[in-house]
């Protein structure tokens, strides 16, 4: 008699608690581990190649910004590869829609609705200068803070490269 | 502060769970526009959309998908999905001129070929190419409205 409605309350509670965590990591912010060094010295400035999974930066990604997809340069966002759409990438924002983007061999033009996008340690960065513009709506949420390692904590700057950007 | 907690709970709780079965589920669409004719009427139809296919991978070639517009972000379009990564497509460059320019694209890895069934006027992967599979966010599998299309969807008409 007792039993089954005590089980009934604690499933209640797991659902609810688990019902509305998914709801604001979705809608309003979600914190998330960076795994790599292609954001290095921003995030995971040891490249060590031992970086376990425990000493990854944690940082937080917010979602208000896919009410509008209004992103400005240098914003550090996170989005599905358009390679593989299981995989996420954490980049920085460097080009906008319009935009002309000066690469090493050429210059390219962002189209309406796309991104380009770049790691900051662009000796390893898998980023558009490989697989070209980002479409916005693979945008999944961007990086405001880090809040692990304990001595990093503090908001993540617009960092705006000179010179290789020409805004229309 | 324990009343008022034990009444907003189950509505935080109902709403909560619209947003997820919404968003991971399924939910109903409305679309517009002359680019599915005749499948889907120019004033618009009520369709059907689940998500659990596209999160599972389990879409084939026939499907008639919603996807996020990579020309537009926040503007969500309907059209039929004709091609997976890998595939082969062939398509006539401009059917109002000539049916005969034909072009063969290969589809990159994670990406998708979809196209309008009414191919004099739609703006598909003909115009913004291969779409990564990323931006798709339901298959329609059955129309509400109107009346006479109750039902599941026609395939691609010849």
């Amino acid at each position: 008699m007792g039993t089954p409605s005590v089980l009934w309350n604690v499933a209640k509670k797991c659902f609810t608690v688990g019902v509305i965590t998914l709801t604001v990591s979705d809608l309003f912010a979600s914190i998330v581990p960076v795994r790599g060094a292609s954001m290095s010295p921003t995030f995971n400035p040891k490249t060590n190649s031992l970086l376990d999974s425990l000493s990854d930066d944690r940082v937080l990604v917010e979602k208000l910004c896919l009410r509008n997809y209004k992103f400005s340069h240098g914003d550090v966002i996170v989005f599905s590869s358009p390679n593989n759409h299981k995989e996420k990438h954490v980049k920085r924002i460097v080009g906008l829609p319009g935009d002309w983007v000066g690469t090493i061999y050429d210059v390219v033009h962002v189209p309406e609705g796309h991104c380009w996008v770049e790691g900051d340690n662009s000796a390893s960065s898998l980023d558009s200068r490989s697989f070209g513009p980002v479409p916005l709506g693979l945008v999944k949420g961007r990086i405001t803070h880090i809040l692990w390692p304990p001595q990093r904590v503090g908001s993540v700057d617009r960092k705006i490269p000179q010179n290789r950007v020409s805004s229309s | 502060m324990g009343e008022w907690s034990r009444s907003v709970i189950p509505i935080v709780r109902g709403l909560c769970f619209l947003y997820v079965t919404n968003k991971y589920l399924g939910t109903t669409v409305i679309t517009y526009g002359p680019s599915m004719l005749p499948t889907l009427c120019i004033t618009g139809n009520v369709l059907l959309v689940e998500r659990i296919s596209t999160r599972t991978g389990k879409l084939r070639p026939g499907d008639v998908v919603i996807l996020r517009s990579p020309e537009a972000p926040r503007k969500v379009v309907c059209k039929r999905l004709m091609g997976m990564e890998g595939d082969q497509v062939t398509y006539v460059v401009d059917p109002k001129n000539s049916d005969r320019c034909k072009t063969v694209v290969v589809i990159p890895k994670g990406h998708v070929w979809v196209e309008g069934d009414n191919i004099y006027n739609t703006n598909d992967s003909r115009n913004f190419g291969a779409v990564p599979y990323g931006l798709l966010e339901g298959r329609a599998f059955w129309t509400l409205l109107p009346r006479k299309d109750f039902g599941t969807l026609p395939p691609k008409p010849r």
